[in-house]
């Protein structure tokens, strides 16, 4: 007979593998399903350097040991899987593979997390890594000596652009407001840099070049007057939004899509939790997740004890 | 010297490189770093080594010259993201690409290619 599992956690980012961690630890049978790369967006930062009892650490390391820790309690997991339906309603939950393969599930946690949010206007599937990049660290040296936009006004987008001007020759910041919703060092570090400039309140409408990314077309909002700016690369910044589309249909979403919880992470669905980014919440931490995968996993064990 | 640290088997120079891609009729080699838009490349092959026993999966370190016979292919021309994932069927590159792709997209070119 198939295994029925105590809980069935739908991703296997810092929410995620905390409450992996937990619900295994806790003596509840555990099954992670995760359709990205162990660690979620963990694995999108290469250093870390405000998680409380470690120095600094990078994702992958502190996504590894996570999987490990879950691991090592007996948390089963399955990752690169591809999820092609959802039964939450019924008192088993049931969650099928595009392999065909089922599992079943007294309890859910929705921890799907967030995708990096791109520009859908012309050229963007065309010039993704070949002058549009998501990762400074990753791709700054292919642009040695060459003139770069960086596309956001947060923290990533200036901070990135302060790393990318040890490379580059000349970074032009595209950002749509007229001013930045950033820490304020930030904002001092990116404007006291001489190789950085600013087109503020516009946005871009369209990636050109040939082989590789020659221009992109930016619109200034307030006047809606479009000018080309020559650029070699193009680095987006512009947050995240939450994974949460396979559950439009299943959970009500508020306008950004996210996930409401209430302040035990259960949704609107009886046996159904949910945390981490793709929950209706302000601040995106490592941290916030880690919090909110522990208070999943511990309302689970609370709600499968009141239900045996 | 070994500078990833991935569960697939790193390819350390040229001549491995070579002798592997003669030697095998089907090869995926990922040439990056340990870099946010590599890893989630690596993870996609360690799982798919199991499931396709049949193609040779490595990585390669992207940050020594032992690597330039995939930095300068010709199919890698006008890449400007990491990792450069390219693929050999006896011993010819047939096709390549640029930055994290999903595990759907390395798939339909296993498909393609390799069938």
């Amino acid at each position: 007979m198939e295994e029925t599992f105590d809980v069935i956690i739908l991703g296997a980012g810092a929410a995620g593998l905390t409450a992996g961690i937990y619900t295994s630890r806790a003596k509840l049978s555990t099954l992670i399903l995760n359709e990205g790369a162990i660690g979620g967006q963990m694995t999108l930062t290469n250093e870390i350097a405000n998680y409380p009892g470690v120095h600094t650490t990078s994702g992958y390391a502190l996504a590894t040991t996570m999987k490990e820790q879950a691991k090592s309690f007996g948390c089963k997991i399955k990752s690169n899987v591809s999820i092609s339906s959802y039964d939450l309603e019924s008192d088993i939950k049931t969650i099928q593979l595009a392999n065909g393969q089922v599992f079943k599930g007294k309890t859910i946690i929705i921890a799907a997390g967030g995708v990096p949010r791109t520009l859908p206007i012309p050229g963007e599937e065309q010039f993704r890594g070949k002058g549009i990049s998501f990762c400074a660290t990753c791709d700054g040296e292919f642009f040695t000596d060459k003139e770069v936009v960086v596309v956001g006004g947060g923290n990533s987008a200036l901070e990135e652009a302060v790393s990318l001007s040890k490379h580059a020759r000349k970074i032009t910041i595209v950002h749509q407001f007229d001013h930045f919703q950033a820490f304020k060092h930030a904002i001092q570090d990116a404007e006291s840099n001489p190789k950085i400039n600013f087109v503020m309140q516009s946005e871009l409408r369209e990636f050109r070049g040939n082989l590789n990314l020659e221009s992109v077309l930016v619109e200034h909002l307030p006047t809606g007057e479009k000018q080309e700016i020559k650029t070699d690369g193009v680095f987006l910044f512009i947050g995240y939004t939450p994974k949460t589309d396979a559950f439009k249909e299943i959970l009500p979403l508020n306008s950004r899509g996210e996930i409401p919880v209430d302040a035990e992470m259960k949704t609107s669905i009886d046996g159904v939790f949910a945390a981490g980014d793709c929950i209706a919440k302000r601040y995106r931490q490592v941290t916030t997740s880690v919090a909110e995968g522990t208070i999943a996993a511990l309302s689970v064990a609370e709600y499968l004890n009141k239900k045996n | 010297m070994k500078m990833l640290r991935t569960a697939i088997h790193e390819i350390e120079t040229a001549a491995e490189l070579e002798k592997l891609i003669q030697e095998n009729e089907q090869v995926m080699v990922c040439c990056g770093r340990m870099g946010p838009m590599c890893i989630p490349v690596y993870e996609t092959m360690e799982e798919l080594e199991e499931e396709r026993p049949s193609i040779k999966f490595y990585s390669m370190a992207f940050d020594t010259p032992e690597a330039a016979p995939i930095r300068n292919a010709p199919m890698c021309r006008g890449f400007m993201g990491l990792p450069f994932t390219v693929y050999y069927k006896n011993g010819q590159m047939v096709d390549a690409t640029t930055s994290i792709q999903s595990r759907e997209q390395i798939e339909s070119i296993l498909d393609a290619q390799f069938n």
